[in-house]
């Protein structure tokens, strides 16, 4: 249901904004396909190797390694680990992504995932050397990675305190 | 990268645990990724039109402005409805800080992209986790960019970064090795 209303609203969105950019001229309307299709086509490869290759992972990851390290009652540790592990990971936008997911199906806890997502998504070392250290000036970048450093254990935590 | 990891994977269950595990992993990965290509396909035409209309000059001066909990909150926003890769928007809050935005809106900016953009989300993350896990992380994940940026202007923090950019000196000579 909650999939379904999802793909509803982005349709939704995404006609009305096609609305706005037919009225701008049929020419910017068309640039905006053109576009879409390029990243699209761009995606596709990526995103099927990544999602098959998640399943595979899901089913390899050692059940008992996750359970003891990412489970249930991994406390603070896990959460350590968890931020540790998101900070590590390499690659593209893929990688956090589908070891996260294969994680969870492996029985790492849901608050854990949380931390690493959170991780990942603010202080992966491949992303600040790659993208950031270049284009921003090193003091902001310190900074931001200094600021950042509490909040996976806070997503954690309020994931924990929600969720019960 | 990933797809070494793919393929070596998928390589070592067909090895150890033969060929009908491998193809029942297969099928359910192949099924979920039919599932989701529709909402890919519109994750991409949302993000190429929302570009297109609109100009790159309105989102600098919005976060330009950006200096109170309201500008906080609008870099927060924006970069969290901003469309682009780390390519773009690594060199677009540079460009924020050198224009007048302080270095809390530019970490909000950038925190909102990281964590709550939604072209990440629907793109990338909705594929692998679902609906379910991206929708708590997200609603969870919402305050967290401008409480960042408020973090990031803690006066205390002024000995690692200045509270902005200055603008970029005129001249190209005499600069360097200072």
């Amino acid at each position: 249901m909650i999939v379904l209303g999802f793909t509803l609203l982005l349709a939704a969105i995404t006609i009305l904004l096609s609305g706005i950019a037919l009225r701008r001229g049929r020419s910017t309307f068309i640039k905006g396909l053109e576009d879409a299709q390029g990243q699209f086509l761009h995606l596709l490869p990526r995103l099927m190797i990544g999602i098959l290759g998640s399943g595979f992972l899901a089913h390899l990851m050692p059940k008992e390694t996750v359970l003891a390290w990412f489970g249930p009652d991994s406390g603070f540790t896990g959460t350590l680990l968890a931020s540790l592990a998101g900070v590590l990971t390499p690659g593209g936008p893929v990688v956090g992504y589908a070891l996260g997911a294969a994680a969870l199906k492996a029985g790492a806890d849901f608050a854990q995932v949380i931390a690493y997502v959170t991780a990942w998504s603010l202080l992966t070392l491949n992303r600040i050397i790659t993208w950031e250290m270049p284009s921003m000036p090193g003091r902001l970048v310190a900074l931001r990675c200094l600021v950042s450093l509490p909040f996976p254990f806070l997503a954690a935590w309020v994931t924990m305190a929600l969720r019960g | 990268m990933v797809a070494g990891l793919s393929f070596g994977a998928a390589g070592y269950v067909f090895a150890t645990e033969g060929g009908s595990v491998a193809l029942r992993i297969l099928a359910e990965d192949l099924w979920l990724f039919a599932a989701i290509l529709p909402k890919v396909a519109l994750g991409c035409l949302i993000g190429a039109l929302i570009r297109l209309l609109i100009a790159r000059e309105t989102i600098e001066r919005f976060v330009g402005e950006g200096s109170g909990l309201l500008g906080l909150g609008l870099a927060a926003l924006i970069g969290m409805l901003f469309p682009a890769g780390p390519f773009t928007i690594f060199p677009l809050a540079a460009v924020l800080l050198t224009s007048g935005a302080d270095r809390g809106a530019a970490i909000a900016f950038i925190s909102a992209w990281l964590l709550v953009g939604i072209n990440r989300a629907i793109i990338w993350e909705m594929p692998f986790f679902g609906p379910d896990f991206v929708l708590f992380r997200f609603l969870i994940s919402l305050p967290l960019p401008v409480l960042l940026g408020l973090l990031a202007r803690a006066p205390v923090l002024d000995r690692i970064a200045p509270r902005t950019a200055k603008a970029p000196p005129a001249g190209n000579g005499g600069e360097a090795g200072s």
